[in-house]
């Protein structure tokens, strides 16, 4: 609606920014004697959309929690914007902070109203005055467009509408990047396209974005890249179009052969 | 039959009226106390995980009796701990309170933890996520929420605490169980007096429970 609401920083008419955002270097991770994330090299660019696919316990949503520290690594580093990945205490909530994460059962704060739950982290994290707070998470509302839903609970809602409130809080905190993990998972069919298209919008404002999933169809017109893991390991990463027409890993191949023709 | 009933020698209003100050200044104390507990219970500095749960298992255990004596004998004449008071029956009253409120967090510690587990883990991960720290996280998200669980639990534990409050009979604090010593003593009347009591202590705690059920209703977390 309002022009002052961009939700990414920069459109992507910009001159291609090649600047680095995310980078993870030789990150391993091991949940008991399971390997599940084996010298993984990853560089995010800012303004990029890196969707990552794989099949189920390749380790694509460990990857995606390790950005923002939920899951810790065993050995390897993890920088944001130039800034390693501090271990604990004030220092990583203020780097969680520039970092959206949006997730499969949306988590949204029970307790309190869609409004509430798009304020909370500007009031208390960003130090918004509360008038600032409210007016920002309702042009936030309109945007992903549930804003007439604001004073409901988050029970009250759909999932699609639950995970949309979502989205709003995490772009209310002026995130650098926004990781999703499979949000569309967790929803019905006719609601998923509602969630996808409010991601499309922001990649195409140029959001830098890391998303989990399983739909093709996304990765197929909104990503830059397409990062393909099993086992724990990225097996191959190329554009979207090179990816799907012309895998060169026989797993890939194999994890298309078994997706796509239905 | 209402013959011994005599309200001159008998102060049995100020007696329960006791009993109901005792109560309410034990369920603040035990609620502060066991709320500052599950936040070390939960915690994640191991030290203080530890100190919860050394505490509650410990003290939960041990019976009100020795607790509230300990504190009458130990704190008072051993350690001369007056609680800010020069009249024996007013520390005598404090340390009461102490010795409830010290016994009773164990018991609302537990009661919180559960309702902490109804709290999806999903909700806390989101708020770290978005940068706000530990304390924030339990403050904000996870107790109102479990807060709201625990209602029911609470009641019980407040409704264990107004029949708890007799003990203190045992350091002489005048409120009901003592009065109702004394006149069982003096008078010939013992069923009708101890019915007198009961009566009166259900008096109490019924509508506390029914009050706080309908509370535990209206404030329960939609999901």
């Amino acid at each position: 609606m309002s022009d002052d609401v961009s939700l990414a920083k920069e459109p992507r008419d910009a001159p291609p920014a090649a600047e680095e955002l995310v980078v993870l270097a030789d990150v391993n991770k091991h949940f008991g004697a399971l390997h599940v994330l084996q010298d993984i090299n990853l560089t995010i660019h800012r303004g990029e959309v890196v969707v990552v696919i794989g099949p189920s316990g390749s380790g694509k949503s460990t990857l995606c929690r390790t950005i923002n520290r939920l899951e810790t690594i065993d050995s390897g580093t993890i920088a944001i914007d130039g800034r390693a990945l501090p271990a604990e205490g004030r220092e990583l909530a203020r780097l969680r902070a520039d970092v959206g994460m949006v997730f499969q059962s949306f988590n949204l704060f029970a307790h309190k109203t869609v409004l509430q739950n798009v304020t909370l982290g500007q009031v208390k994290v960003r130090r918004r005055g509360r008038a600032d707070a409210e007016e920002r998470a309702r042009a936030l509302l309109d945007r992903v467009g549930v804003a007439n839903q604001a004073d409901k609970y988050p029970a009250q809602l759909s999932g699609g509408q639950q995970q949309r409130v979502a989205i709003a809080r995490a772009l209310a905190m002026d995130p650098k990047v926004m990781l999703f993990d499979e949000p569309t998972s967790a929803l019905d069919p006719e609601m998923i396209n509602e969630v996808l298209e409010v991601m499309q919008q922001l990649a195409r404002e140029g959001m830098t974005m890391v998303v989990v999933t399983h739909e093709m169809g996304f990765a197929r017109s909104a990503a830059d890249r397409v990062v393909f893991m099993a086992d724990g390991r990225i097996v191959e990463q190329a554009e979207p179009h090179q990816f799907f027409d012309n895998p060169r890993s026989d797993r890939a191949k194999d994890f298309l052969s078994k997706i796509l023709h239905h | 039959m209402f013959d011994f009933l005599d309200l001159e020698r008998y102060d049995l209003f100020g007696a329960f009226w006791m009993t109901v100050q005792l109560t309410v200044f034990s369920a603040i104390g035990s609620l502060v106390w066991g709320t500052a507990l599950v936040a070390m219970r939960v915690s994640p500095v191991p030290v203080m995980r530890a100190f919860g749960t050394a505490y509650v298992n410990i003290i939960r255990n041990i019976p009100l009796t020795v607790i509230i004596i300990a504190c009458a004998q130990g704190l008072y004449f051993t350690l001369r701990v007056d609680m800010g008071s020069d009249d024996q029956s007013t520390a005598y009253f404090r340390l009461a309170v102490l010795g409830l409120s010290a016994y009773t967090a164990t018991f609302v510690c537990e009661a919180l933890r559960s309702g902490i587990n109804t709290v999806p883990m999903g909700q806390a991960e989101a708020a770290r996520a978005m940068g706000l720290s530990f304390v924030q996280v339990l403050w904000l998200i996870v107790l109102p929420q479990a807060f709201r669980s625990s209602v029911a639990p609470l009641t019980n534990v407040l409704i264990a605490l107004t029949k708890n409050t007799t003990v203190a009979a045992a350091i002489s604090v005048a409120e009901a169980a003592l009065l109702m010593k004394e006149m069982i003593e003096n008078e010939a009347q013992t069923l009708v007096i101890g019915l007198l009591f009961a009566s009166g202590f259900v008096l109490l705690t019924l509508p506390t429970g029914l009050v706080l059920g309908w509370v535990a209703k209206r404030v329960a977390v939609k999901r």
